[in-house]
């Protein structure tokens, strides 16, 4: 279902907008006459052309497996993490593992419940969300724009790919004693980390999808008298959309490591530092409660860009 | 502007089919062995509103040719004139179709169409337009439908559709049937012509199917390498009898059919000569000749 090719020049396989192949749109497959287009003449044929029933009952009988419902998706999807979650209760509540090493579900929810009273949940949620936003703008639009200029220009290519690779390869931890020095301690330096991150995925990707647009579709709108920013907005950046998006979605995963990253060596609040700060105090409940919201947070952002995608690759394919 | 001959029906907009000359248009390629001349002395004169079929083995400088007209690429040397103006770039005159239909896979089939609208229509007028060219071409039903859910057949035709919209003075037409299906060829073929009849304009048809040539085309250029020095792309020129529609089955196409696919370096195992062709009439200064007056094939060798 997600595994179209996008990018074909229309002569692929006949498929819906679900990608499920298309039986009624051929009058020879659909097994009627139809109606003969006006214009054709005497050669509407029943091969080539004719007017088309893409919703047919035909299509629509095709993929009502069950695994394809949203509600049994949906259930299915929460079967092992109920099972894990079945697993910790009984491994605790049985005393299997000493609560000092992994405290139960219960322990976890009330050192939430706990936090969110004190008023420092809403908080560190907030702050670490707003931080990841932050990054993720910033460090995704400049990688959009640095890509799309690497993709395009053979010159800045030569020129500033090499560069780029090898800051890539630094590890983010390396950047931060730099990053405190130089912008500071606040706020900056924790969005910048979290940019720095959220840009090499996007530029990655722009960049290299960029450079691989089918060149017969840059050639017909050159054909056609596009060029610069008109050729880029009609061909090149609709061309290069779902991949765009892909990045997008890698670019937040990265948002959020960097920012743990970020706010377990230099700050006050945030889940970064609850996690910190919990371990070094012994607060194994609370250790799991920021790794349980990170989890969810990232789930959550994952699947809000992941839906965009969906949207814009049945557009596109 | 250019003043032509022509009582035009055309609707309103739609611009007239202009003359095309070129003059000793030259091409070559840089390989590692050295520069290899594709074209060399190209000299042709299509009529407003002709119909030019090329055709010539693989690697003749065909499509480049087309190329050359169209302004995605450019002759080292030699000079092509529309309607008497020499062409820099990319033409607006001229609207190309490919072998491959090249639509936009995120677009509609109409708003592919639209692409082809020249720069600065109206939107209503655009609009107007996009689904006036569908119907011509037989896909009034399928506008909304996206390129990944149409037959190969209706893509090609949205190619088509989409070319017309500029308006074109000159069509340019690499292969456009080529990577069809038999029996869907002939019917495009016919399309095309309903589509000359409709909205003439001058056509310039690269093709590798002698009897797509012979059927559609009034004159047929043969290319081929151009071998030894002071030798020419233009192997023959050859002007195809009869009015339009053709008979598939025709006597002298048969025998203008052998000739050509000799001129291909084809072995056509054929025994009896078609006498007109044995001693062809000889046009020269490569002038179009009007299809009124014509009755046998004519061939012509330059130079």
């Amino acid at each position: 279902m997600t595994d179209t090719i996008v990018g074909g020049t229309g002569t692929g396989p006949v498929v819906d907008q679900h990608g499920r192949p298309l039986r009624g749109l051929n009058q020879l497959d659909a097994g009627t006459g139809g109606a003969t287009p006006p214009g054709t003449g005497a050669h509407g044929s029943p091969h080539d052309g004719g007017a088309p029933a893409p919703d047919t009952a035909a299509a629509r009988t095709t993929g009502s497996r069950l695994v394809d419902r949203r509600p049994v998706r949906a259930l299915l999807a929460l079967l092992i993490p109920l099972a894990l979650l079945g697993a910790w209760q009984w491994a605790t509540t049985t005393g299997q593992v000493a609560p000092h090493l992994l405290p139960s579900p219960a322990a976890v929810w009330a050192s939430a419940i706990d936090l969110a009273e004190r008023g420092l949940l809403g908080q560190y949620v907030a702050i670490s969300t707003q931080r990841v936003l932050l990054g993720f703008a910033a460090g995704a639009g400049l990688g959009l724009l640095v890509g799309a200029v690497v993709g395009l220009s053979r010159l800045a290519d030569v020129l500033v790919a090499p560069t780029l690779g090898a800051v890539r390869a630094i590890p983010s931890l390396a950047w931060l004693p730099l990053l405190i020095l130089w912008v500071g301690i606040d706020e900056e330096s924790k969005v910048t980390l979290i940019a720095i991150g959220a840009f090499f995925p996007v530029y990655t990707t722009v960049a290299g999808s960029l450079r691989h647009v089918d060149p017969h579709l840059v050639e017909l709108g050159r054909a056609y008298g596009l060029r610069g920013p008109r050729l880029f907005t009609g061909v090149q950046l609709p061309a290069v959309l779902p991949s765009v998006v892909s990045g997008l979605r890698l670019a937040m995963a990265q948002a959020w490591l960097f920012l743990v990253a970020a706010e377990m060596i230099a700050s006050s609040m945030g889940l970064g530092f609850l996690l910190m700060d919990s371990a070094n105090n012994g607060r194994t409940d609370r250790t799991l409660l920021a790794i349980v919201l990170l989890a969810s947070l990232g789930k959550l952002t994952d699947t809000v860009i992941g839906l965009g995608q969906k949207h814009l690759l049945r557009r596109w394919s | 502007m250019a003043l032509t001959t022509f009582a035009s029906p055309a609707p309103a907009g739609v611009r007239s089919p202009q003359p095309v000359r070129l003059r000793d248009v030259r091409r070559a390629f840089a390989t590692p062995t050295g520069p290899r001349a594709v074209l060399a002395e190209v000299d042709l004169t299509l009529a407003a509103g002709e119909i030019v079929a090329l055709i010539g083995p693989s690697g003749c400088g065909k499509s480049t040719l087309l190329r050359q007209i169209s302004g995605l690429d450019a002759p080292d040397a030699g000079e092509i004139l529309i309607d008497g103006t020499a062409t820099r770039g990319i033409d607006h005159r001229c609207a190309v179709a490919f072998q491959e239909p090249r639509l936009l896979p995120w677009r509609t089939l109409s708003e592919n169409v639209s692409l082809g609208l020249p720069r600065g229509t109206a939107k209503d007028t655009g609009a107007g337009r996009v689904a006036e060219l569908l119907e011509l071409v037989g896909l009034g039903p399928s506008a909304d439908l996206r390129p990944r859910q149409v037959s190969g057949g209706m893509a090609q035709r949205a190619s088509l559709a989409r070319a017309l919209a500029r308006n074109p003075g000159v069509l340019l037409l690499d292969e456009p049937f080529g990577a069809l299906d038999a029996l869907t060829r002939l019917k495009m073929q016919d399309l095309l012509l309903d589509v000359h009849a409709a909205e003439p304009t001058t056509i310039v048809l690269v093709t590798h199917d002698v009897e797509e040539a012979l059927y559609l085309a009034d004159r047929v250029v043969l290319l081929g390498a151009p071998e030894g020095p002071g030798a020419g792309s233009v192997k023959k020129i050859i002007t195809v009898p009869g009015a339009r529609p053709r008979d598939r089955a025709s006597a002298p196409l048969a025998e203008l059919r052998v000739e050509l696919l000799e001129g291909l370096g084809v072995d056509t195992h054929h025994a009896a000569q078609h006498p007109t062709t044995q001693h062809p009439t000889t046009n020269p200064g490569d002038r179009p000749v009007d299809p009124a007056t014509r009755t046998t094939p004519t061939t012509e060798t330059p130079r």
